[in-house]
């Protein structure tokens, strides 16, 4: 077990693109950091500049102590789980799990038992000897966990390994993997698409869009205290509801116009957002989570907290309910806004006719049905707010 | 956890599904056997001329200059193995027959070897000109063999190589190996990236990922391309015409020498042609259990 040091890590290729910028990580040992971002952002690479698969066009990689930038794969003590399972056709379950074992040539009986042991704690004793085409999709993956496990190298590598499983399936196997990569305590970086993996299951959290880190911290700092609207936006599901407004003063009382209606900001946000003075008579990106929103019906709102609109959609999900709701403002479009839309599979923002819809996460007791006015109730000791130009977080 | 989709096993009738009628059924049956008898018949039809060489083999010298080999029907009486015994008897044609062995299997050999070797390279291993490489030895296939008879003749006289065995076994080598890299190259590649990588992160050298990850992929390839090579080998006569002398030369060459001016010396000619086939066919099926399809099933994904 070791940490793992990232210092100016970039790749280059000969054709001028460029996949990772200096991308500087110190994943400490025992942590299990996750890289997400949407696709393209240059986190599969940096993976496999860690494992040895991509050259390493600038900066260094620490294993441990040692510096691997020209340390070949097999050398590198490090296991990776692919996402195409990438298991040896050829070999039965126990063969596969045992392969890098018997090229370490370990004695025939430790590696026996080591195998064993982990096909035990992977269920998978009753399938040794079975060929891989003949095993499930969960059987698979958790094959090529136990061909990583069992080797107890210095670190795990995990290329989005649940991406191929069905939905109820992959929430079982996060758990699993969080439980096994607890136990045994290995440095863990794994690649994700998907956010909520993402906060699931990182100690930290990486944050990576066009080859450049936006934010690396805790799954909940990520969540409440986001640097810009690019990590806003991919962090939480359904997204952060973004519109643009402007920031007005009145009578050393600060308000954002959405609408026709107006939200108050309270003291606290201003106190931990001393910036934002600065903005005033200015345009301003607001960010409202859904799960900072309710019915108005079932809070407790004051003036300067409700949002009225009519309800376009209304999806309920049994634990909650989604309400989509236009407000009269511009969508935020920023580069960032753009890309957020594109991974999300969306070819345009969230737009209507009415400007832009909001999403709001209310409890399932509320009474609002599709077609029907909307009084939302914001919880504005919750906003967020960003510079329309950097797209940067205002805080100090 | 809990069990996972495969030990649900659910019961789905697989014949005989309740919404078609018996007519349809029948008629489904009808055309299914109309098929198979027509398979059935074009095949004994392209079987028609090795059953006839097969007889011909078997009836003697007067049986068939008098009459056709379908007379064996009326007067089956006439089958002998006597050819047989004189062709084992004729020391030139037993000769030949073994020079085949000797020619075809280091031929067949070398070229699988040294063509599996070279396409894991070009395929798998990241080196300068690779590319450039590679458009060049499969480009070579476009060479016609007949040029280069006359050089390579000349180059074998010097090196004391022409009408010895390795010369024949060297000149097919050299012109079968386009073809063997073409074929072995492009099924390496298309191994799935991942795998390689794996055997990688694993700890395995290129020398082992080669003999222990893509050779056992790879069966099926290297299965048809023995076969293809074998028989092309096997089968050759230019090439064995113009560098073996008559020590070593191959069964064709051996055959064609027993032709009379005057007779057709059918006897002889069908019993050595017949056991020559014979041989090819033994490779085949002794390869065609590796033809089984999806070797890579279950590796990824």
């Amino acid at each position: 077990m070791a940490e793992v040091v990232l210092t100016g890590l970039g790749k280059a290729y000969g054709d001028g693109t460029r996949a990772v910028t200096d991308l500087n990580l110190e994943i400490r040992d025992g942590e299990f950091l996750v890289l997400v971002g949407p696709s393209g952002c240059g986190k599969t690479t940096a993976l496999r500049m860690i494992a040895g698969l991509e050259q390493i066009t600038e900066g260094t990689v620490h294993i441990g102590e040692q510096l691997v930038n020209d340390v070949p794969s097999r050398d590198r003590d490090v296991a990776m789980v692919f996402q195409s399972y990438a298991l040896y056709p050829h070999l039965n379950v126990y063969d596969n799990i045992a392969f890098g074992l018997t090229l370490r040539k370990l004695p025939k009986s430790e590696i026996d038992h080591r195998v064993r042991e982990v096909a035990e704690v992977l269920e998978l004793t009753e399938h040794l000897d079975r060929k891989p085409r003949n095993l499930s999709g969960g059987q698979r993956q958790r094959v090529a966990m136990g061909r990583a496990i069992v080797r107890a190298p210095q670190a795990f590598l995990m290329d989005e390994p649940l991406s191929n499983l069905d939905a109820k399936l992959r929430v079982q196997m996060r758990a699993q993997i969080a439980r096994i990569q607890r136990e045994i305590g290995v440095t863990t970086v794994y690649v994700t698409h998907d956010q909520t993996e993402a906060m699931t299951l990182g100690d930290r959290v990486a944050v990576m869009r066009r080859g450049v880190l936006q934010q690396v911290g805790p799954p909940q700092e990520l969540y409440d205290r986001p640097v810009n609207l690019f990590v806003a936006g991919f962090i939480g599901s359904p997204g952060m509801n973004l519109v643009s407004a402007r920031l007005d003063e009145n009578d050393g009382r600060y308000w954002v116009s959405l609408d026709s209606d107006a939200l108050l900001l309270p003291e606290s946000v201003l106190r931990g957002r001393p910036r934002l003075r600065q903005y005033v008579g200015r345009e301003v990106v607001v960010g409202i989570r859904p799960e900072d929103m309710e019915d108005t019906a079932l809070a407790d709102a004051r003036e300067g907290e409700i949002l009225h609109s009519v309800a376009d959609l209304v999806e309920a999900m049994g634990s909650d309910v989604l309400v989509h709701f236009p407000v009269d403002v511009p969508p935020v479009v920023t580069d960032d806004t753009r890309e957020l839309a594109k991974d999300a599979g969306t070819d345009d923002l969230p737009r209507t006719a009415k400007g832009t819809v909001l999403v709001g996460r209310f409890s399932p007791r509320t009474r609002i049905y599709e077609g029907q006015p909307v009084a939302a109730w914001v919880d504005t000791s919750r906003l967020h707010f960003f510079d329309p130009v950097t797209g940067s977080s205002i805080w100090k | 956890m809990t069990p996972v989709a495969d030990e649900i096993r659910i019961d789905v009738p697989v014949s005989g599904a309740p919404g078609r009628g018996v007519l349809t059924r029948l008629g489904s049956k009808l055309g299914n056997g109309f098929v198979q008898l027509l398979l059935t018949l074009i095949a004994l039809f392209w079987l028609v001329p090795v059953f006839g060489l097969l007889v011909a083999s078997l009836r003697d010298e007067s049986a068939n200059t008098g009459s056709g080999w379908w007379t064996v029907f009326t007067k089956p009486a006439e089958l002998t193995l006597s050819n047989y015994a004189e062709l084992v008897a004729n020391k030139a044609v037993w000769q030949s027959f073994l020079n085949t062995f000797y020619i075809a299997v280091p031929a067949t050999v070398l070229v699988v070897v040294m063509a599996s070797l070279a396409s894991y390279a070009l395929a798998w291993i990241e080196f300068p000109g690779r590319e450039t490489l590679t458009v060049v030895v499969v480009g070579l296939l476009v060479m016609p063999i007949q040029v280069a008879l006359i050089p390579v003749a000349k180059l074998f006289g010097a090196l004391g190589l022409f009408g010895t065995i390795t010369g024949v076994v060297l000149f097919h080598v050299a012109f079968g190996l386009p073809f063997a890299i073409f074929l072995l190259r492009n099924f390496f590649t298309g191994i799935p990236r991942d795998l390689i990588e794996a055997a990688r992160m694993d700890g395995a050298t290129e020398w082992v990922i080669f003999k222990r990850v893509v050779l056992p992929v790879a069966k099926p390839a290297i299965a048809s391309l023995t076969i293809f090579q074998f028989l092309w080998v096997w089968n050759d006569m230019l090439v064995a015409l113009v560098f073996a002398d008559q020590d070593s030369a191959p069964i064709t060459v051996a055959l064609r020498a027993q032709l009379r001016q005057f007779g057709t010396n059918i006897d002889l000619l069908a019993t050595g042609a017949f056991l020559s086939m014979v041989v090819p066919l033994g490779v085949f099926l002794l390869f065609q259990k590796y033809f089984v399809q999806g070797v890579l099933a279950g590796s990824t994904k």
